[in-house]
């Protein structure tokens, strides 16, 4: 079970997420939990169906650029929301897969669409302590 | 560091020498107040953009500047491809083509009160908006093409809208050098099913009426009579546009490292005009103008559809559509002499003066409509572009209120059945399916948009017409 956890920070016109974890595809999961959370309450998400999401990156950033865009694109064109992810290494890049259900207004009040992952304030990294985190702004 | 390199120029006209890389000054057209409550990172985003590549006279900040991506979000740059000048994704922005669109509609305040809550009613079934919401249409891949290609041409010919809305939209509906062959396949499977979609966020759709006309000769050349009830959207190029731009910036920032250009912020992300990566963004970014004129025309159709259902005298009839997230080639005088210029306007509205070309031949004298969206619980206004502002700021100003808080400050500090019953009291009727929404577009949220308009009169920029309050606003 996952340390880790994410987090939300300010920014003037849009949302920041964070992911905070013990290794860096933990990071990537709880931040995609952040990216859910911008739009519901991830726990109202029944995680019921399996999405597959591969990206091919070398450098951790853009390789997080294109998973938040990965599971963007799902959401968009499924009309799914996601409340649990598996994120694995793989050679090159990432397979993750993400459950979520489909977008039901009632259930979950969508409050925002997220349009795009940006680059503004991407980062990955490891902190003093061991812990990867990764972020970004994602424009609303 | 910036801040203190401001100058003042005039009363509304702001300047920073450049220094450092800047290949240009910046110039911030803003008042006393609007400067002192301005983010330094709007200055430092806007030298950013004056270091590079080909950028001509300046780069600008207009009045309701606020601290964007890469670009301020209020930011105004042009380029020259003669002289290594860049196209940038990020000085468009994630939302192609984001503009706003007024329809008068023949009808006074007495017409509408009576029948308020249901035409918002009616309104808010009509429309598709909010997350998850699908369009009325659904396309085959070969419709995408022209409807990329032909914008809101493609939709008239379809039967959504009328033929004359066309000469009321920014290059009649349709930009030329639409490319959909450098639009992704996931770009296209985002837009299937969502051309005739409001989005979310700070998009709306909102019923008006005119409290204040300060220009009755304009205001009448644009029907535009104290209590009569005009329609505004607010939207843009959807899951499109999203696309698009979220596959040419890591391309992009690529193009820029092997071309050599220092980006200060990986969001400033460009190439050479005349490299393949930017004719190609070029290409597709007119695609998703395109997008987004065809999204707004489907819309009018549904609008017309929904007034005519409760008030069937109802004529609307299209005023302007203007896009405010564009880069577009224009000519502008440099030294008394013509260039063809690539601008960026990256929240900025084009504000072409009385006799510009582009106009059509019923606006000529009065010049080019401006539309500028407030929040749902203060006032939207229309301006008209001069004469001054074509020299000042190749003819662009402001594009709405700009934000004065984060989303997350907005839902701590208000509840959206709070912000719904104190518009209520106001007579102002809210339909969103989302509460939280609402309070993170709760109009104190927003900076006073009169106090931007101001700035943007007195900077020459635009001249005041008309003010606009809300009656109804569907959110998504």
């Amino acid at each position: 079970m996952s340390q880790g956890r994410w987090e939300h920070y300010s920014h003037p016109s849009d949302i920041g997420i964070r992911g905070i974890g013990s290794t860096r595809e933990d990071a990537f999961a709880q931040a995609a939990l952040a990216l859910t959370a911008v739009i519901t309450d991830p726990k109202r998400v029944e995680p019921d169906e399996p999405v597959e999401i591969t990206c091919q990156e070398d450098d951790d950033e853009l390789l997080f650029y294109d998973w938040l865009s990965g599971l963007l694109y799902e959401m968009a064109t499924r009309g799914m929301l996601f409340g649990r992810f598996d994120v694995q290494a793989v050679a090159g890049g990432l397979k993750a897969t993400a459950y979520g259900e489909p977008v039901d207004v009632e259930k979950h009040e969508p409050a925002v669409e997220v349009k795009a992952a940006t680059y503004s304030d991407l980062k990955v990294y490891q902190d003093d302590a061991g812990n990867w985190i990764a972020q970004c702004i994602v424009d609303v | 560091m910036y801040a203190d390199k401001l100058r003042r120029k005039s009363e509304c006209e702001w300047f920073i020498e450049p220094f450092g890389k800047m290949h240009v000054p910046v110039t911030v057209f803003a008042d006393r107040a609007l400067i002192d409550a301005m983010d330094e990172q709007v200055y430092q985003q806007a030298a950013n953009v004056a270091s590079l590549p080909g950028i001509v006279k300046a780069s600008y900040a207009m009045p309701d500047a606020h601290w964007g991506y890469g670009f301020p979000i209020g930011g105004v740059a042009a380029f020259d491809a003669e002289q290594g000048g860049v196209i940038s994704a990020g000085g468009v922005g994630f939302d192609i083509s984001c503009g706003v669109r007024a329809l008068t509609t023949g009808l006074t305040l007495d017409d509408v009160e009576g029948c308020k809550e249901r035409l918002a009613t009616r309104l808010a079934q009509r429309i598709p908006a909010g997350v998850g919401s699908r369009g009325k249409l659904e396309l085959m891949p070969s419709e995408i093409d022209d409807m990329l290609r032909g914008g809101a041409q493609w939709a008239v010919e379809r039967g959504y809208g009328r033929k004359e809305d066309l000469a009321r939209i920014e290059e009649n509906g349709k930009m030329a050098h639409a490319e959909p062959r450098y639009v992704s396949d996931r770009a296209k499977q985002r837009q299937k099913d969502e051309v005739g979609t409001l989005g979310s966020g700070n998009h709306y759709l909102e019923v008006q009426r005119v409290t204040a006309v300060y220009d009755s000769d304009i205001g009448s050349a644009l029907s535009l009579t104290l209590n009569d009830i005009v329609v505004m959207i607010h939207c843009g190029s959807r899951g499109l546009g999203h696309q698009v731009a979220t596959d040419f910036l890591p391309r992009m920032i690529k193009a820029a490292q092997g071309e050599g250009i220092e980006l200060p912020d990986k969001e400033l992300a460009c190439a050479p005009i005349k490299s393949d990566v930017g004719k190609q963004y070029y290409g597709a970014m007119n695609a998703g103008i395109n997008c987004a004129l065809a999204n707004r025309e489907v819309l009018t159709h549904l609008i017309r559809q929904a007034f005519a259902d409760v008030l069937p005298q109802a004529d609307l009839r299209l005023l302007y559509d203007v896009s405010h997230n564009t880069c577009k080639v224009e000519e502008h005088l440099i030294d008394g002499r013509p260039r063809k210029l690539y601008i960026h306007r990256k929240g900025a509205t084009r504000a072409f003066g009385p006799g510009h070309p582009a106009l059509p031949a019923d606006l000529k004298s009065v010049g080019q409509p401006v539309l500028i969206g407030g929040t749902m619980g203060t006032a939207s206004f229309i301006l008209t572009g001069t004469q001054t502002g074509m020299a000042l700021s190749f003819g662009s100003c402001c594009h709405g209120a700009g934000r004065a808080m984060s989303r997350s400050q907005a839902t701590k500090r208000w509840h959206g059945k709070d912000v719904v019953s104190h518009l209520a009291q106001k007579g102002i009727i809210i339909k969103g399916t989302s509460l939280r929404g609402v309070a993170e577009e709760a109009p104190g949220a927003y900076k006073d948009v009169t106090v931007v308009v101001d700035a943007t009169e007195r900077a020459g920029l635009a001249r005041k017409i008309a003010r606009l309050e809300p009656m109804i606003c569907v959110k998504g």
